[in-house]
């Protein structure tokens, strides 16, 4: 039976790894992430999960061992942040083009130098182009929730892609909250068992993968990842109808918004900054503010049809980005602006840096941000990006 | 110890097709062909990059008859422990031979980490690294094995330090199989890996493969450069099986002085890439110095 345990975000998805029982598990700790690949050892070790636990020498290696174990066509997961992820870079492309649908969560942190242990979607942002569908989480449950639906959009056959959930460092990771867990047997109507159906390493029917592919062919398989990002973009509300049919609960499809229809500005973030605008929001309201608030769920695939409609009912974005890609701007509001320009609809997008590090971000930060929404709006074109609360 | 395999008594069935994409005289290729004639059809292998990388052939075809995971060059002890994992996982880690092959680079250098760290973890697998003493596959760049005073391409006037005791190396993580053979010897080749598959745990095997296109020598003088390595003593044939170290074939005739070494001028002279070294006597003597040095150490873990 499903029942309530008070957990980390960290350890929600711990007991997510727990319900979904990947055959292989091979991970490496790292702060803020560690506590995943603890909390995993212990259910091992406890007779609690029946994984395969290989407890490798590096996060390089980790991904390199998830990859063979999913090439057996077994499932597959490990956890990472940061640095770990920056070391696992090479093997990210190695997991998207061979089409393994490896889970993974993140916990966003920063990179050195300086060490710095703080939340910051850097790392995340930096493996945008590596084949792995991205997710980000504003609550445990979610945190939880995700992952067992990576499961099920990742392993389907028209998909066959890597999959990440991210999570902010401390705010999610080391924070309590009590969250809903399910025994594996409660899930499997869900999330059925996996069957490789592509290829996978077989002596009975031997094949070989990765070997040298020339210009005549490496096109074509690039554009068919590009067609599995594609299907999860049909897929993704389907496994989120289909997850709130079995356990009564949806976090938003691609984007979760909030006070959106009849919004004049609407506020745009990953991760725990966008549940913590729709605080803002409520104050803005109460105060005849009309602010919205939307919290990316997904980046890739990229759901620029869902901002283009957000386009159609408002009058500003401002968009935080909690990463800075020196010398442009954010990841975020680049690919947003994108996405507008693109439509038919097009409308003033603020780009906004804040919380670089771990510096807070609070709900009155981010009023105060979406009042200079205001500013754009009834100017009708954005001021030059802001860097939120930079002490110079 | 079991009585070598006649040649023509070595199962005729081939894991590698006519047609690979092998160099002329390539000795890697003898040795996965006899390898694998040992392992079986139920082997699974997983190749770093490597000059097998380009040997087994071009996508949409492939000349290995098992499955072949290719991986990142540093990762072939991570890539095996994951499917070492997962085999064990299906309970088929008993009936699967599973066999990482990785060059020289692949393992002293940039790889060494990912099979330490298997080794360490006693992964059940076989690592080959077989051993052509530069970055083969990029065109002859030093690497950790490329001995004293070879020319390679970031070495043009000669390497000026000794290669890495790597197999000893490997041999002191405790594993249960550690062996130093030659492709000049593939009956060995066969008798270690089928010796090598009976084993549980990581089991690493180093071979010494010659290469006419880096070691610039006539590609059918292959097999005769790789005996006369071991008859010189540069190359030194042994393994070390549980806690007991022996040598093998003509090596252990060398070191029991039943057979002098070679001179060292035989085995260097012909390969272009000792043309600078062999005109500074200084530096050949600094090279046979190192040569010693390993066979008083393989003798002192020997026993004789």
């Amino acid at each position: 039976m499903s029942k309530i345990v008070s957990v980390t975000g960290n350890h929600s998805a711990s007991w997510a790894a727990r319900t979904a029982i990947p055959a292989v598990i091979a991970a490496y700790p790292i702060t803020p992430q560690t506590t995943i690949v603890e909390k995993i050892a212990e259910f091992v070790e406890n007779g609690d999960l029946k994984s395969e636990y290989v407890r490798v020498e590096s996060e390089h290696s980790a991904m390199a061992a998830c990859i063979g174990a999913s090439a057996l066509g077994l499932r597959t997961f490990t956890a990472t942040a940061s640095h770990g992820l920056a070391l696992m870079h090479e093997m990210l492309h190695w997991a998207g083009r061979s089409r393994l649908p490896i889970i993974m969560p993140v916990v966003n942190r920063s990179l050195g130098p300086p060490w710095n242990i703080w939340v910051d979607h850097s790392d995340t942002m930096s493996q945008r182009d590596t084949g792995w569908i991205q997710f980000y989480a504003s609550n445990n449950q979610e945190v939880y929730d995700t992952v067992l639906m990576l499961f099920r959009l990742c392993e389907d056959p028209k998909v066959l892609l890597p999959g990440m959930v991210a999570l902010d460092a401390y705010i999610l990771s080391h924070t309590f909250t009590s969250i809903e867990v399910y025994e594996h047997e409660e899930i499997t109507d869900f999330l059925p068992s996996y069957e490789a159906g592509h290829w996978k390493l077989d002596p009975k029917d031997p094949m070989a993968t990765g070997n040298i592919a020339g210009p005549e062919y490496y096109y074509e398989l690039s554009y068919a990842i590009h067609e599995g990002f594609e299907a999860a973009r049909k897929l993704i509300p389907k496994v989120e109808a289909d997850f709130k049919k079995h356990f009564g609960r949806q976090h938003g499809g691609f984007i979760d918004t909030y006070h959106c229809d009849d919004a004049e500005v609407i506020f745009i973030a990953l991760g725990t900054m966008g549940e913590e605008a729709q605080l803002a929001v409520d104050e803005l309201r109460s105060e005849g503010v009309a602010a919205g608030s939307a919290r990316l769920r997904v980046f890739r695939p990229f759901p620029t049809e869902q901002i283009q409609a957000l386009a159609k009912k408002a009058k500003a974005f401002v968009v935080v980005d909690r990463s800075l890609s020196y010398g442009h701007l954010g990841g975020l509001v680049t690919e947003i602006r994108s996405a507008l320009y693109r439509g038919k609809q097009t409308i003033p997008v603020q780009g906004v840096i804040a919380g670089l590090g771990g510096r807070d971000v609070s709900h009155m930060d981010i009023k105060k941000i979406i009042k200079i929404g205001f500013d754009v709006a009834d100017k009708g074109e954005p001021k030059p990006d802001i860097f939120y609360g930079l002490k110079r | 110890m079991k009585r070598m395999v006649a040649i023509k008594d070595l199962p005729r069935e081939e894991f590698i097709e006519l047609g690979h994409a092998a160099c002329a005289g390539c000795g890697a290729t003898i040795a996965i062909r006899h390898a694998l004639k040992a392992l079986g059809d139920n082997t699974i292998l997983t190749v770093p990059a490597c000059c097998m990388s380009v040997i087994q052939g071009l996508y949409p075809k492939n000349g290995l008859c098992i499955p072949v995971l290719n991986t990142a060059f540093m990762t072939a002890g991570a890539a095996a422990s994951g499917i070492a994992a997962g085999l064990k996982y299906m309970g088929k880690d008993k009936e699967i031979q599973l066999m990482a092959w990785a060059g020289d680079g692949g393992t002293y250098d940039i790889g060494i980490q990912a099979l330490s760290g298997a080794a360490e973890r006693q992964t059940n697998f076989i690592y080959t690294c077989y051993n052509n003493e530069a970055y083969g596959n990029t065109g002859m760049q030093r690497s950790g094995a490329t001995p004293y005073g070879s020319f390679s391409t970031t070495t043009p006037t000669g390497k000026l330090q000794h290669r890495k005791p790597f197999t000893r190396i490997m041999a002191e993580h405790g594993i249960p199989y550690t062996a130093s053979i030659s492709a000049a010897y593939p009956r060995l080749v066969y008798e270690t890996y089928s010796k090598a598959k009976d084993i549980h745990g990581t089991r690493f095997i180093e071979i010494h493969t010659m290469c006419p296109t880096g070691w610039r020598y006539l590609t059918w003088d292959t097999v005769k450069m790789g005996k006369l390595a071991i008859d010189t003593g540069i190359w030194i044939m042994w393994e070390k099986e549980g806690d007991e170290w022996r040598f093998l074939g003509r090596s252990k005739r060398i070191a029991e002085g039943k057979i002098e070494r070679k001179p060292l001028m035989d085995y260097l002279k012909p390969q272009g890439r000792f043309r600078t070294l062999i005109k500074n006597p200084e530096r050949v003597k600094e090279f046979e110095r190192g040569i010693d040095r390993e066979w008083e150490i393989l003798k002192k873990r020997v026993g004789c």
